[in-house]
């Protein structure tokens, strides 16, 4: 149902670490889960128009108005690497 | 009379008449929890709780939940209380910020005194999916307590704590409420804040009350509904809250769907659903089958919204910012490894799942199609209360099953919400309470109603509540 | 080759100068310490979600406006999902298929004065990405240790405006978009400067045959930090793509990036070029419906916009294309110009404003309208000027002395004694003692170099204090001297 590739691609879209194993495991496992998805394939949806959301709200908006940002300290707090309080990130190939 | 024993309201009572203080009533709670044998907490924070009680008992007025302790789902943030979400992605994470949910009850007086424990991000039926460890059923600590909100529903069952806060997406609180025989509520979608609660879904996604009475569920939910500049979808709550004293169901209509009443449910589960729609009838209502043949389609259709906005909700945690981080010497190691080994697998299925249904060539097939699925579910519901007043099901298809028994094939997890999950696509109000006892275990019955019908609904389940009179106290449970 | 014209369109991203960022409470910032400005929200911490900025919404349609854009009765905000440092969120909020602003038109003027009308295809509303700064070498990604984070700019709302594939060479490129960047500052809704980031612009480039319909393969120049670089990498693409198809090669759809110290076009192709964006609307977020009144209101309440100003300028009031440039730059300069011209000569007002009174008030750091000079004090040193009451030297003393005094330019003629010399017998009796004491000057003079009138005139300026007639002194000195 869905193949190799496609798991790799998908996995390396949602930037997914799978080992070989992991990828067979998760190549039947999604299978079977789309085996079941696919029953809404059958339905006829002619004309029927996509919920986003389900509460009817419009123009929810903030004023322009500054808010006190973080102190920088606590901001950091939670990073394991930074350097002169930015957070680091290793290089790109 | 232990106290422990008492509901959320019986013990406000106690504080108020001067019967007992904030902190011994926290103190007794707390010890309680240190013999925790169902492992409901990831975290207790017993020193804040003491603090906070001690606080509100040198208040000369009491807030209105008078120093009440309650539990916090993990998913909710707490600021400088570790919150991990049930995941190694987040350990050791203390959040920077409260939110707002639990910032609102606690200047309402409850007392926080930890955090549950859950299946990882919300994702889950049984609690097996935390990272850390399961949490056992207290009616029978070889099974279940269900999921996502285990944890903050065996502590209440337990008797570890009056009440607490739980998510729910497809079923995160209605489901482990019927398993563990208490009550627990989703409330129409927008009408408690999502801003700290760690997103799952963001169209599903809400919190709500987990008590062992209707009254107590309806106390928590006042103190914490209500519109949040900070979440864009978060309602005006057009009136307020009310304690529910009903005692008389004569002249409600209650559908029963009978999608959700045929195989697929436990003949046992359907039994004592009935007798309690028949105790219903003895109350004056009118019971009427209904029809939602779309709800079927409803697993299939939050098994592909749920993950897509999963995988995008998700996709922030990449240890640069905060939680742990994988040594990395490349920025595709960072991202690949970090998640690769710190989010587990049912999680990963997820985000792969959604990020599927969202990829080029697959989003009008999946997402697309799931999107119009969900309006027909929508329809479906506004027809059916065209003619009646509350809609009747079993919460669950089982009752608590063996630790265990269904991590093997992922399909069969997911359709422990077969029932919850149609009120979630239609962000329609929905309960459960505990009705009954099958193969020696409780069996829920969950109500769900019109957008904004809260109050009748919690009307009707405690008028039942009053006549079924469940004993939510598990048999063997250390005093 | 010559037969290959270019077509060039054009995606502009401008940060708004709202007082917050697009989503929370955060004031952006530029320069200032890193993370300094930030909040669980623009973090992307757990759990938190996103409000929309109204003021950025107000903005983004005054901007619609001004382009002649279609403002949507319905927008609503999509996620667009990748991975990248600057990204906390690993998606971005932004809008797809249903932006705030449509379809829409921006007509610009040439120098030599004819119109160039570029389509806007729409205008929509995201959030900013982060500030992600490279270690090693020149501070280029490829190949360096490792890279910072500072999230300050990350959620700062910008509008991106993108153009039909409608301009055709680089200069037209970049005279639009200097047109539009003025039109904007203008607004008031942006501080629009390449080189801090705050507007940023990215041309699509392709050639095609002339008199064809069909688009060729088209290259995205990004990253030019000023529109001179961005004229000259436009034209060093066109000539790429020229000289490719010239030797029978094919254009590949790739970023590229000019070099402004070498000249050259690199290709910055690499494995993320292809995006799978997943986009998919913004469930946090609900739809933007702007009330119909409120949004006629606003287009209501546009000034009359640069550029047709310019051309009103030039076409009804005499004004040079200099002159109307710099006029129109901003809103309260028009506003000072048009009170000046309408009590004096417009033309002669605008050499003054543009001239003596913005060198002069350059000086102390302001601006015609901060300053004590009234526009009508303008029209009134015009006046005395052309009545002959004063000669411009004299009438540049006046100005300083309105700029530190406030007070009338007559009443300063007065006082300073700066009436221009009217009495010809007067200036008649300075020049004459000139002429006698400069023997070798009238001589040079009557030898025919006529330069040296300027020696004389020097000279009448400074034995007069400045209140001879320049011109009345050149006519006595040819009398005096070559009896004209």
């Amino acid at each position: 149902m869905i193949d190799d590739a496609t798991v790799r691609h998908v996995a390396r879209l949602a930037r997914l670490r799978l080992s070989d194993a992991e990828e067979q495991v998760m190549r039947e496992e999604l299978s079977g889960i789309l085996a079941h998805i696919d029953a809404i394939q059958a339905m006829d949806l002619d004309g029927v128009e996509p919920t986003t959301h389900v509460v009817e709200l419009e123009n929810v908006l903030r004023a322009d108005v500054p808010r006190p940002s973080l102190p920088r300290d606590e901001a950091l707090r939670e990073a394991r690497n930074t350097v002169d309080g930015e957070f680091a990130v290793p290089r790109m190939d | 009379m232990n106290l422990r024993d008492l509901s959320a309201v019986q013990q406000i009572e106690e504080i108020r008449a001067g019967r007992v203080s904030s902190l011994d009533l926290v103190d007794a709670h707390l010890a309680a929890i240190a013999h925790d044998d169902v492992e409901a907490f990831l975290a207790v924070d017993a020193d804040g709780a003491r603090s906070r009680a001690r606080a509100i008992d040198a208040m000369p007025e009491r807030p209105p939940l008078a120093g009440v302790p309650i539990a916090v789902k993990d998913a909710l943030s707490t600021r400088d209380i570790v919150t991990t979400s049930g995941s190694k992605m987040l350990e050791g994470f203390r959040p920077v910020y409260t939110a707002t949910c639990v910032a609102r009850l606690e200047a309402a007086g409850a007392v926080v005194v930890g955090k549950t424990n859950m299946d990882e991000f919300a994702m889950g039926s049984s609690t097996e999916n935390s990272a850390y460890k399961n949490t056992l059923n207290p009616w029978d600590h070889t099974r279940v307590p269900g999921g996502s909100s285990g944890g903050s529903a065996a502590a209440v069952s337990a008797r570890q704590v009056p009440w607490s806060l739980g998510s729910d997406t497809g079923g995160s609180i209605r489901q482990p409420a019927a398993l563990c025989g208490i009550v627990g509520m989703k409330p129409t979608y927008g009408a408690i804040s999502r801003y700290g609660l760690i997103a799952f879904a963001s169209s599903l996604d809400q919190v709500g009350p987990l008590a062992r009475t209707v009254a107590d569920a309806a106390l928590l939910l006042k103190y914490v509904v209500g519109h949040d500049p900070m979440d864009s979808t978060s309602l005006h709550w057009p009136t307020p809250i009310e304690v529910p004293t009903a005692t008389d169901l004569t002249g409600l209509r209650i559908g029963v769907v009978e999608e959700l009443m045929g195989q697929g449910i436990d003949p046992g589960i359907r039994a004592v659903v009935d007798d309690a729609l028949v105790q219903a009838e003895g109350l004056g209502a009118t019971i009427v089958p209904v029809s939602l043949p779309t709800s079927l389609s409803g697993l299939a259709t939050y098994y592909v919204l749920a993950p897509a906005e999963c995988s995008a909700n998700l996709a922030r945690f990449d240890g640069i910012r905060y939680g742990p981080s994988a040594d990395a010497d490349t920025l595709l190691d960072q991202y690949e490894v970090t998640r690769g080994t710190l989010f587990g697998a049912e999680v990963k299925r997820r985000i792969m799942l959604g990020t599927f249904a969202l990829a080029s060539g697959y989003y009008d097939q999946y997402y697309g199609r799931a999107q119009r699925v969900r309006t027909l579910i929508v329809r479906e519901f506004a027809r059916a209360f065209a003619h009646v007043d509350v809609l009747a099901s079993p919460t669950s298809p089982t009752v608590a099953f063996p630790i265990g028994d269904r991590t093997a094939d992922p399909y069969s997890m997911y359709l422990a919400d077969v029932c919850t999950i149609p009120a979630s696509l239609a962000g329609l109000p929905a309960l459960s309470i505990p009705c009954g006892m099958a193969e020696g275990l409780p069996v829920g019955l969950q109500l769900a109603g019109p957008a904004f019908s809260e109050n009748r609904l919690l009307d009707v389940a405690h008028a039942l509540e009053q006549a079924i009179a469940f004993d939510t106290r598990p048999p063997g449970l250390p005093q | 080759m010559s037969d290959l014209e270019p077509v060039i369109g054009v995606e502009i991203h401008v940060q708004l100068s709202t007082r917050t960022k697009m989503f929370c409470g955060c004031e952006p910032s530029f320069g200032d310490a890193p993370n300094t400005h930030t909040c669980p929200v623009c973090l992307a911490h757990p759990g938190v979600l996103p409000v929309v900025n109204e003021e950025a919404i107000r903005r983004a349609i005054i901007i619609g406006h001004a382009l002649g854009c279609d403002i949507a009765p319905r927008s609503i905000f999509h996620r667009k999902n990748y991975f990248y440092p600057d990204l906390p969120k690993a998606y971005q909020i932004s809008q797809f298929d249903i932006p705030i602003c449509g379809r829409g038109s921006f007509t610009a003027l040439r120098e030599d004065g004819s119109e160039l009308v570029v389509g806007i295809t729409r205008v929509h509303l995201e959030e900013d990405a982060a500030k992600l700064t490279h270690a090693g070498v020149g501070g280029r990604r490829v190949g360096a240790d490792g890279s910072v984070v500072d999230f300050n700019r990350g959620g700062t709302p910008l509008v991106e405006i993108v153009t039909e594939p409608d301009l055709r060479s680089a200069s037209d490129t970049a005279t639009f978009l200097r047109q539009l960047r003025q039109t904007l500052l203008f607004l008031g809704v942006s501080d629009c400067s390449m080189e801090e980031g705050s507007m940023r612009a990215d041309a699509n480039v392709s050639v095609r045959p002339v008199g064809s319909q069909a688009l060729g393969v088209k290259t995205e120049l990004k990253n030019m930090n000023s529109f001179r670089f961005l004229e000259r990498g436009v034209e060093a693409e066109i000539a790429r793509q020229r000289e490719v198809i010239g030797s029978g090669g094919d254009i590949t759809q790739e970023t590229v990036h000019y070099e402004p110290d070498t000249g050259h076009i690199t290709s910055l192709r690499s494995k993320e070029e292809s995006h799978d964006y997943r986009y998919f609307p913004e469930p946090d977020l609900v739809p933007v419906v702007p009330d119909r009144a409120w949004v006629d209101e606003l287009r209501a309440s546009l000034p009359e916009l640069p550029i047709p100003l310019r051309r009103r300028l030039v076409g009804e009031m005499g004004l040079s294309v200099e002159d109307a440039e710099v006029i129109t730059q901003s809103p309260q300069l028009v506003a000072y110009f048009m009170d000046a011209a309408g009590q004096a000569d417009p033309k002669l007002c605008a050499n003054w404003i543009r001239g003596e009174l913005r060198a002069q008030l350059r000086d102390i750091g302001q601006e015609p309208w901060q300053s004590k000079v009234t526009p009508t004090h303008i029209a009134q040193i015009v006046g005395l000027v052309a009545d002959g009451t004063v000669s411009v030297p004299a009438a540049k003393e006046v100005l300083a002395g309105v700029i530190e005094t406030g007070d009338d330019p007559a009443a300063l003629v007065q006082a300073k004694g700066l009436a221009q010399i009217s009495d010809e017998g007067e200036l008649a009796a300075i020049i004459g003692a000139i002429v006698d004491a400069h023997p070798e000057q009238a001589q040079q003079l009557r030898e025919g170099q006529n330069k040296v009138i300027g020696f004389f005139v020097g000279q009448a300026m400074k034995q007069s204090g400045g209140r001879a007639d320049p011109q009345a002194v050149q006519r006595l000195v040819r009398k005096v001297v070559l009896g004209e």
